[in-house]
């Protein structure tokens, strides 16, 4: 049963990661590709790292529960950093003055 | 249990070589800084997989926490690395360069 959770919530997280590579080979510009890396990107490590915590369960003992807590760590840790990286990159593109694409122009 | 362990390891690692695509190809330096931030994300996860096939998830966990911070602090340094020096080969930002220039 748990198996079987835990393989449905890591299947979920590849389908969010490769949801984001295609966005992040396809959209037309920088300020888009950030915009289909960061959310999916995240989400999907979070779904993967949590199949991996409730996998590590099975036998439940405490040595096999610490290690969950510290997958659980790097969730947590994933959750805050990945915002915070993506938004650190588009300041600085911002700052150095590149524009937004927009309907019509061409692909960069 | 472990052949779809085998089998999300290697389209997780398809999936990083697809990202290496745009961080090869990519036109202004901010497209790579993106891209090695996702393959390090990538990273964390495939440590994972790597772990439960080796039987030895306890010691991969500690390697996967230690890279999730590694990868934070490059893409933080990039960015702050950039803000400071403007990027020669950022084709976007002399292209706006120009085009301020024309309006002047």
């Amino acid at each position: 049963m748990i198996d079987v959770i835990s393989m449905i919530l890591i299947g979920l997280g590849i389908f969010f990661f490769a949801s984001g590579v295609i966005g992040l080979l396809r959209f037309p510009d920088f300020y888009t590709r950030l915009h289909a890396a960061g959310k999916s990107d995240s989400l999907g490590s979070v779904l993967v790292v949590a199949g991996f915590a409730l996998y590590n369960l099975q036998p439940f003992t405490l040595e096999n529960c610490l290690v969950s807590i510290k997958i659980l760590f790097i969730a947590l840790f994933i959750f805050i950093a990945s915002p915070t990286a993506c938004h650190a990159i588009t300041q600085t593109a911002m700052a150095l003055g590149i524009e937004p694409w927009r309907k019509g122009d061409k692909r960069r | 249990m472990k052949d779809f362990m085998l089998v999300g390891a290697i389209a997780i690692l398809l999936l990083m070589f697809a990202a290496l695509y745009r961080m090869i190809g990519g036109p202004t330096i901010f497209d790579r800084i993106v891209s090695s931030n996702m393959i390090g994300t990538k990273t964390t996860a495939l440590l994972l997989f790597i772990g439960v096939l080796f039987d030895n998830l306890s010691m991969f966990v500690d390697i996967a926490i230690a890279y999730t911070l590694l990868n934070f602090i490059t893409t933080l340094a990039a960015a702050k690395y950039f803000l400071r020096r403007r990027p020669v080969l950022s084709v976007d930002a002399i292209a706006t360069d120009q085009k301020k220039e024309e309006k002047k």
